[in-house]
């Protein structure tokens, strides 16, 4: 089975091969100063751009960047992430508001929850590989959605409204919008984090061997099935921090973010903004949030708009807005 | 009044039928899925939209031209089968040359298009389509009561799905389609014209789901998202039965229908979810599917 970055990505094959390290010490550079300057726009932005806004994208960028994890650098679609981003997200609005959790450990109980529902599921998707990987993702994902419809915690079509926000560890007021803003970015840039050093751990490029070519990982003696696993976990878990976050955030836990439409638009930022690459899938999510924003006051159906992108994507542009800019650059 | 299993027989029998009928179509569209993927290894993921344009189509043909059923269960399959050609041809056919995931990344994005723009038109609520007045009414089997519509719907689903088994089976057509499964290059070296039979099979494909849509229009609401409900139940029942054979396909979809329904006799809280809990169990036991092969 060859992998979807590798088929994708690289025109000439032996490119990535050829000048592999130089490159990336190169790239990796041109990186480091793309997130010092990001994150200085980060800081500044709440104070051009409404907040709301801004908490909603990054909510969705960390989503995006731990699907990638799994996508971009293991070669594993799976159609179902929307299960552990509404899944946590209804764990941490029920922590808030019933159990009375302050913020952080309400979120802290979602991405738990996602992380263990990202274990019963991992276990049994990375049974199949490929394209049936995807298809047993995204069944598994319907029942959990089913599941969510009936228990009574979820409330149902109404979903868990009025979350509280709190005070996070009991002293800051996070009704403040400032005071959430960067609470908010903090989560965010330490998901980030994460997922760039899981990446560029001894792990991670056991991850993207695996990607590569799983058959002769194995034949290597690494236990490809304990190390996809334990990616399937990781990204579930980030992806959980990324929606039990947003809860928090909008207030609310609904039945939208655990259905499969959700699921498909994280494919479609990762996708847009470059599977396999570290900035990609958050560029991607500011893209495809500020196109739902601005579509969703006009005539046109979002759904449609959203369908027109993916298809665009797949036929003509396969490396995503990051990965054509590292494409540019390399020559 | 007969019991069976502490359960009045008409209640069960009647929950059979309907297992029966969701099975009917869940075996005319796993075998869609399989035909497709047998040859062009996509996954399909626009054949809920697909089936839901044949449904779409069957209702407009009515409002627009005064075109029935019988007339509709021709012409609307033949043409979401040559839609379907024609995205296969000008947009499908450039990704088999890519990792399989793309293709189905692009049919999702069809199926969002295609939906999308008819939630736009229509609206989510459902439109009622009256069935063929000769098969209005029912019949009394002395142990239940029939709807003749549903009996058809059983009966014709059997023999689509034996049709389409003898055509990939037994005819020179279909001995090209399963050599070109084995090997698309010596097949197009003998002459055969490979990519017009990939088309073909994307078409046969894709009117088979449409004929469904057209049989299904009478008995659920003709709806925009009909189709995507139902898909992702099918992609279980393609994982339960692996895509091996077309054969295991058919049989598993009637199966997991008839055991959906007896779970609505006796579980009814677990009925829309026992589907995947069996493919978590098949998954357990059996990873590769009850017929399929790894592949």
């Amino acid at each position: 089975m060859s992998s979807l970055t590798q088929t994708g990505a690289a025109a000439s094959p032996d490119d990535s091969v050829k000048t592999g390290h130089a490159r990336q010490r190169s790239l990796s550079r041109i990186g480091l100063v793309i997130a010092v300057i990001a994150v200085a726009g980060l800081i500044a932005a709440p104070f051009f751009v409404y907040p709301v806004f801004l908490m909603t994208v990054l909510c969705f960028a960390l989503f995006a960047t731990a699907f990638n994890l799994l996508l971009g650098y293991v070669g594993l679609l799976s159609f179902g992430h929307a299960a552990f981003f509404g899944g946590a997200a209804y764990f941490a609005a029920h922590a808030a508001k019933v159990w009375g959790f302050e913020p952080l450990s309400a979120i802290l109980v979602g991405a738990v929850g996602a992380g263990l529902m990202g274990l019963a599921v991992g276990a049994l998707a990375i049974r199949r590989q490929g394209i049936y990987f995807a298809m047993v993702t995204l069944a598994l994902s319907q029942m959990i959605f089913f599941i969510f419809l009936q228990a009574p915690f979820t409330h149902g079509e109404d979903g868990i409204q009025g979350v509280p926000r709190g005070h996070l560890l009991g002293l800051i007021d996070l009704n403040q919008p400032l005071n959430i803003y960067y609470f908010v970015l903090a989560i965010f840039l330490f998901g980030f984090f994460a997922v760039w050093r899981i990446v560029n751990s001894p792990f991670g490029h056991v991850l993207q061997a695996i990607r590569e070519n799983e058959n002769r990982a194995i034949s290597l003696g690494y236990r490809v099935d304990r190390y996809k696993l334990a990616a399937f976990v990781m990204s579930a878990t980030i992806a959980g921090l990324a929606g039990a976050m947003k809860a928090i955030v909008l207030q609310i836990a609904t039945l939208t973010d655990v259905a499969w439409q959700m699921s498909g638009e994280v494919v479609l930022m990762t996708l847009l903004g470059g599977m396999g690459t570290i900035f990609g899938p958050s560029l991607g999510a500011a893209v495809v949030v500020t196109m739902q924003n601005y579509f969703a006051t006009s005539d046109v159906p979002v759904t449609v708009i959203i369908g027109v992108v993916f298809v665009l994507c797949v036929l003509l542009f396969r490396r995503g807005i990051v990965g054509e800019a590292i494409r540019l650059m390399k020559r | 009044m007969t019991m069976l299993f502490g359960i009045p027989l008409p209640a069960l029998l009647g929950q059979l039928l309907i297992g029966f009928i969701n099975g009917s179509f869940y075996a005319l569209l796993s075998l869609g899925l399989a035909v497709i993927f047998g040859l062009l290894r996509v996954i399909n993921f626009a054949h809920g939209a697909q089936y839901m344009l044949g449904a779409f189509t069957a209702y407009l043909l009515l409002f627009y031209t005064g075109l029935g059923f019988w007339p509709a269960l021709i012409v609307a399959p033949l043409m979401v089968a040559a839609i379907s050609a024609l995205i296969e041809r000008t947009m499908l056919s450039r990704l088999y040359d890519l990792d399989h995931l793309y293709g189905l990344l692009f049919t999702f994005g069809l199926a969002l298009i295609i939906e999308g723009t008819f939630r736009w038109y229509y609206g989510a609520a459902g439109q009622p389509y009256a069935g063929p007045a000769l098969l209005s009414g029912g019949t009394n089997l002395g142990f239940m009561f029939l709807p003749n519509y549903r009996g058809f719907v059983v009966v014709a689903s059997i023999v689509i799905c034996l049709s389409v088994w003898l055509l990939i089976e037994k005819t020179r057509l279909g001995a090209y389609l399963r050599a070109a499964t084995e090997n698309p290059q010596l097949v197009q070296a003998f002459g055969v014209n490979v990519p017009l039979l990939l088309t073909l099979t994307y078409a046969l494909g894709a009117g088979l789901a449409g004929l469904a849509g057209v049989l299904a229009a009478p008995i659920y609401q003709v709806s925009p998202l009909m189709g995507s409900n139902l898909i992702i139940i099918v992609f279980a029942v393609v994982v339960i039965g692996g895509m091996g054979s077309i054969g295991g396909a058919i049989v598993t979809g009637y199966v997991l229908g008839i055991l959906e329904g007896l779970t609505k006799v006796f579980y009814p809280e677990a009925s829309n979810i026992v589907v995947f809990v069996i493919m978590a169990i098949v998954l357990m036991l059996r990873p590769a599917g009850l017929f399929g092969k790894e592949i």
